[in-house]
C-alpha cells in the first residue's frame, strides 16, 4: 500500500524505493567522517601540548575540519532531509540563497581581524594626533 | 513508473502546477529552515568575529573535558562525540520514520518516532549536564584587578585566558585580599589531609596554594561565555520544541489521523526539522569544540 498524492500542487510523487540501504549507508558516513574529525581534534589537542605548534599545520587541520563538517551537511541535506530528491527548482530556490554565506563569512572575518590589527597597534599607546601642515597663506591674496 | 520520464518532460512554468512540485506546508517548511539557517550563521559568524578580533580565546580542549562520574579525569573530545553521535542516530531513526511513513506503515512510525523522541531528550539531558558543569566550575584565574580569585564559566566570568607564569602567580597570591585566598584554598583538596580554611592567616593560606602546586589562568575574554551559552542554548531550545513537536506527530500518529488523511507528510516536515536540528548542531560542534 502506497501514500496518496498528498495535495494538488504535486505533479508526480517522488520515488522512494522499499529499502533502507541509502539511509544506513549515509549513517555509516556520517559517523565515519565524524570520527575523522575528533581524531583530527585530537591531533590539534597534542599539537598543543608542547612548544609552540606550526601556525600554518594548525591552520590546515582546522581547515580539513571545516571541509569534513561541510561534506557532512550536505550528506545530512541530500539524504536524511530528501533535498536531492526533490525537484531542481526547489533545489535551487533553497541553495541558491544560502551561497550569501560565502560573503558572509569572508567579511565578517576579515572584519574581526582588522580591529585585531588595529587594537594590537594602538593598545596603550595614546591614539596618534595626525599632524596636517597648515596651509599656506599665499602673500597678497585677496580676501 | 516511468517518473523521470515525466520530470523532463514536465514544463514547470508553464502554468497548471506547481513548479516546486511540494505541497505548500513543505515548501514552507523549507523557507522558514533557510531563514533560520540564516538566523544560526549570523550567530556563529559574530562569534567568529569576536575571536578573530582578539589575541587569544578559551581553547575548547580546556573548557571541555569533563565527563560525568569521571571526576576531573582530562577527557577532551569525550562528552561533545557522545552527545553528536546522540543527535546523529535520533535523526536516522527519524528519517526511518519518514520511511516508514511512506509505506504506511503505522507501527513502523511509532516505533521510531518514539527513538527519535529517546534521542532528543537524551541530548537535551546532555546539554543540561554540561551547562552545569561549567556554571557551577572552579577555576582558579587572575582578574584584571591583579588578584586571583575562584570563578565558574557564565556569560559574565571566564576563567580559560592565557595560563600564569609561575613567579606572575606569586606576585598576584601577595594582591589577593584574605576572602578570595579562603575561597581558593576551599577548593584545593589534598587527600588524606584536613585544613580549616578559616583559622589560617593570610601568610599561611599563600604559602598552602603555593604549595598545591596549582595551575592558574589569566581570566580569558567575557564573550566566551555569552557566545556559548547563547547559540548552544538557541540550539537546545530548537531541540525542546523539536522534541515536543515529535511527541504531537507520536500521538496523533497513535491516533491515526495520518492513516484516516491517507498520507505521512505531517512526519516528513516535522523530520525536515528534526533534521535541521541535527544540521546546526554539526556546525556549533565545529565552530565551539574542535576549532
Amino acid at each position: 500500500m502506497s501514500a496518496q498524492v498528498s495535495s494538488p500542487e504535486i505533479t508526480f510523487q517522488p520515488e522512494h524505493n522499499g529499502s533502507t540501504k541509502k539511509i544506513w549507508r549515509t549513517f555509516w558516513v556520517l559517523s565515519f567522517l565524524t570520527i575523522i574529525e575528533l581524531a583530527i581534534g585530537l591531533i590539534i589537542y597534542n599539537m598543543h601540548k608542547g612548544a609552540a605548534p606550526n601556525h600554518t599545520l594548525v591552520l590546515g587541520f582546522k581547515g580539513m575540519v571545516c571541509i569534513l563538517t561541510l561534506a557532512k551537511a550536505y550528506y545530512i541535506v541530500s539524504v536524511f532531509m530528501h533535498l536531492g530528491d526533490e525537484v531542481r527548482n526547489l533545489i535551487m530556490t533553497i541553495v541558491v540563497p544560502l551561497c550569501l554565506f560565502i560573503w558572509f563569512i569572508a567579511a565578517f572575518l576579515w572584519d574581526g581581524n582588522s580591529w585585531k590589527t588595529l587594537r594590537n597597534r594602538y593598545n596603550g599607546a595614546p591614539a596618534p594626533i595626525e599632524k596636517v601642515a597648515p596651509a599656506a597663506v599665499e602673500k597678497g591674496a585677496k580676501k | 513508473m516511468s517518473t523521470v520520464a515525466v520530470q523532463q518532460g514536465t514544463k514547470w512554468w508553464s502554468g497548471g502546477r506547481s513548479p516546486f512540485n511540494a505541497s505548500y506546508g513543505k515548501v514552507m517548511m523549507w523557507y522558514f529552515l533557510m531563514s533560520d539557517a540564516f538566523t544560526f550563521g549570523a550567530f556563529l559568524i559574530s562569534y567568529g568575529t569576536i575571536r578573530f578580533s582578539v589575541n587569544d580565546w578559551a581553547d575548547p580542549n580546556m573548557v571541555f573535558n569533563a565527563f560525568p562520574f569521571a571526576g576531573h579525569a582530562n577527557l577532551p573530545l569525550a562528552f561533545v562525540s557522545l552527545m553528536t553521535f546522540i543527535l546523529i542516530a535520533s535523526s536516522v531513526t527519524m528519517v526511518l520514520a519518514v520511511h516508514e511513513g511512506h509505506n504506511m506503515n503505522r507501527k513502523g512510525v511509532e516505533k521510531y518516532m518514539l527513538w527519535t523522541i529517546v534521542g532528543g531528550i537524551a541530548f537535551l539531558s546532555c546539554q543540561a549536564w554540561e551547562w552545569t558543569h561549567l556554571l557551577t566550575g572552579e577555576h582558579i584565574a587572575m582578574l584584571g584587578d591583579g588578584t586571583l580569585s575562584v570563578l565558574p564559566t557564565t556569560v559574565k566570568s571566564n576563567p580559560f585566558g592565557t595560563p600564569l607564569e609561575h613567579e606572575a602567580m606569586i606576585a598576584a597570591l601577595q594582591n589577593t585580599p584574605k576572602e578570595q585566598l579562603a575561597s581558593i584554598a576551599a577548593t584545593i583538596h589534598v587527600a588524606g589531609e584536613t585544613h580549616n580554611v578559616a583559622a589560617m592567616s593570610n601568610a599561611e593560606l599563600i604559602k598552602f596554594i603555593e604549595a598545591s602546586g596549582i595551575h592558574v589562568n589569566n581570566a580569558g575574554p567575557i564573550a566566551f561565555g555569552g557566545y556559548f551559552f547563547g547559540i548552544t542554548g538557541f540550539h537546545g531550545f530548537h531541540v525542546l520544541s523539536g522534541v515536543v513537536i515529535n511527541i504531537i506527530m507520536y500521538i496523533k500518529t497513535k491516533l491515526q489521523h495520518f492513516d484516516q488523511r491517507g498520507h505521512y507528510e505531517m512526519i516528513e516536515k516535522a523530520g525536515l526539522y528534526w533534521h535541521f536540528v541535527d544540521l546546526v548542531w554539526v556546525f556549533v560542534f565545529l565552530c565551539f569544540y574542535l576549532i
